[in-house]
């Protein structure tokens, strides 16, 4: 009896198929109320943003003197602005400049500060030391003071403020990626990896770079988050997209001298981006509890 | 605690150093000729020579910063191509305005902060402590300009309470000052709060968890006592480190907030700035900004020590 037992526990034990690290961070991510809201309103703005010439709305830059500041209705369902522009295909269309802006910043600090926070943390000695400092001097600048200035000697365009952005957020992930680096590199594996002879560079890229990805996907994450808030406040202050192509930053603007007569031109643009800012920030934070292991 | 202090202030000149390169290189970035972008409108050729001159653009990158660097140390950040003035005067004629202004930002983040976050963890999966993470979410993601916008329609057009922009200084007029700030200065500490709030709950369930508070509820001390006198005194302790930093965080958020309330203060001054092309005033404002937020550090840091006992040995 005994022995069959043991026999059945084998049998099921082989026939039980391993569940991968990924596998189990989407299961418990699927099980966050939070982080899936988080998604789905994400994936609609996507959606909304990649079809909106398909959609049918109004032409967002069209101008119409004789529908100038009208409140919502069944004709435009979020009213119009000061130049009888609809607002809600000018909403829709600024998804594109805000989630545009927030990927490729995002992008642009990760492209440089995932390299330099690796050779960091593994060279460690003089090469950390240095890039280190200009590391905390960068995050000694506060981040919007320096994205402006960033900005502002570019010169004020969408491209310049997603590099300014991206500039400014690179030492976030600079520092992140050394200390993820100094972290692991003594890991069993990586002395496995480093016994066998492996090159510096292979350790680096195939044993280590895989490890921290988890941690860096929560940052991208929150990162994108803070870089549409970013791109909205350089719009807001004319250093992004610049009119007449819509963006959430200076819709609000140009809502500003409007409160008294027209006050829908400030409510639904700073929902777009209070909407797309929480759902990133639920989807970082359901994100870091899936991916930490504490939680399992 | 000196060495500590010395240790601190030395790990601080390379920092400071990078961040004087990183200021100067900003001008680095202007596209085409510095001396003809200062010289704006005018073209004559013998100005724009006289510009090169005077702003040493004529000279190598090196002796240019060393020229730079040697004016900021002795105080002269440069003029003011629009005012003529010296950047440090409109600087120190700005900078009270802001203090002013972060100041009560900090005040409001943190009681707003420290009390959603000990209330969140006292209170733990309760209704409270769902309402207050809420809170902290939306802290976090309200875009603050946006957020003044409606303040201003609801308190300003619509209820008529408050002053919609301006600036009285409380030299003048006390209550009036506090009037055309409040708005401004709730705009700035509600991202605040909600960061205080988080960090404030979690260091609060880890006291709450602590062998300590486990033997001051033993020795039957009421709940009260326990939660005020124990674990919150010890939970705080990072929680004072956090608000000197948040206070940094503060300067970048005036930008915005001074521009939407009409508040002459040193985020209005860079605005200005950038839009008249003044980059000296740019570069003076991130220098300054730049040399606070390092100063608040350092200032986290001691503060740190010095409320820990066991670190100050």
């Amino acid at each position: 009896m005994a022995q069959a037992t043991y026999s059945d526990a084998l049998t099921a034990a082989a026939g039980e198929t391993v569940e991968t690290p990924a596998r189990r961070a989407l299961r418990r991510l699927v099980r966050r109320k939070g982080a899936m809201v988080g998604l789905a309103v994400i994936v609609a703005f996507i959606a909304l943003a990649v079809l909106s010439p398909w959609l049918g709305l109004y032409e967002p830059t069209a101008t119409s003197w004789s529908a100038v500041r009208k409140a919502p209705s069944a004709a435009h369902w979020f009213g119009t602005d000061n130049l009888g522009r609809d607002i809600f295909s000018r909403v829709i269309y600024g998804a594109r400049a805000s989630l545009l802006a927030g990927v490729i910043s995002v992008s642009i600090a990760l492209a440089v500060g995932v390299p330099l926070g690796l050779v960091a943390g593994y060279l460690g000695g003089v090469v950390d030391a240095l890039l280190s400092r200009m590391t905390d001097a960068m995050l000694a600048c506060p981040f919007l003071i320096l994205a402006i200035a960033l900005a502002a000697f570019l010169g004020p365009s969408l491209g310049n403020a997603m590099i300014a952005i991206g500039i400014t957020a690179t030492p976030i992930i600079v520092r992140l990626t050394r200390g993820q680096v100094i972290a692991v590199k003594h890991e069993d594996y990586v002395e496995a990896a480093r016994a066998v002879g492996n090159p510096r560079w292979r350790i680096v890229l195939v044993h280590i770079l895989p490890n921290i990805l988890p941690a860096l996907l929560v940052q991208a994450t929150l990162s994108i988050a803070a870089a549409i808030i970013a791109e909205a406040s350089l719009s807001f202050l004319g250093l992004g997209q610049q009119p007449p192509a819509p963006s959430w930053g200076s819709m609000l603007n140009a809502a500003q001298a409007f409160l008294t007569n027209a006050p829908w031109m400030a409510v639904w643009p700073g929902l777009a981006i209070f909407l797309t800012v929480i759902s990133f920030n639920l989807l970082g934070d359901g994100l870091r509890d899936a991916l930490d292991p504490k939680e399992r | 605690m000196l060495g500590f202090l010395a240790k601190r202030l030395l790990q601080l000149i390379p920092t400071v150093f990078f961040v004087s390169v990183l200021i100067f290189s900003l001008q680095k970035l202007l596209p085409g000729d510095p001396a003809t972008t200062i010289a704006g409108e005018e073209r004559n050729p013998e100005v724009i020579e006289q510009i090169r001159r005077q702003y040493h653009l004529d000279r190598s990158w090196p002796v240019q910063y060393a020229y730079w660097i040697d004016g900021v140390l002795h105080g002269d950040l440069g003029e003011s191509i629009r005012i003529k003035e010296k950047v440090a005067t409109l600087v120190a004629e700005k900078l009270p305005v802001t203090i002013q202004l972060a100041l009560m930002a900090i005040v409001i983040a943190v009681t707003i902060g420290l009390t959603a976050g000990v209330v969140s963890a006292v209170m733990k999966d309760t209704a409270w402590d769902y309402a207050a993470n809420i809170f902290a979410l939306w802290g976090r993601s309200t875009p603050n300009f946006w957020l003044g916008i409606m303040l201003i329609f609801l308190f300003a057009v619509e209820l008529n309470w408050l002053p919609a922009s301006g600036y009285v200084r409380p030299t003048e007029d006390f209550w009036a000052s506090i009037a055309s700030t409040i708005m401004p200065a709730f705009v700035l500490g509600n991202a605040g709060a909600a960061v205080l709030m988080r960090h404030t709950r979690s260091a609060m369930l880890d006291a709450l968890a602590s062998d300590y508070v486990r033997t001051a509820r033993a020795k039957g001390l009421l709940e009260r006592a326990v939660v005020l006198k124990h674990a919150m005194r010890n939970a705080l302790t990072p929680v004072i480190t956090l608000g000197a930093l948040e206070l940094g965080e503060l300067l970048s958020g005036a930008v915005l907030t001074e521009q939407i309330f009409s508040i002459p203060g040193l985020g209005k001054l860079i605005y200005d700035a950038v839009f008249n092309r003044d980059y000296a005033v740019v570069q003076g404002v991130v220098l300054v900004t730049a040399t606070i937020y390092i100063l608040l550090n350092l200032l986290a840091d001691i503060l740190y020590v010095l409320v820990n006992p066991r670190l100050r040995s």
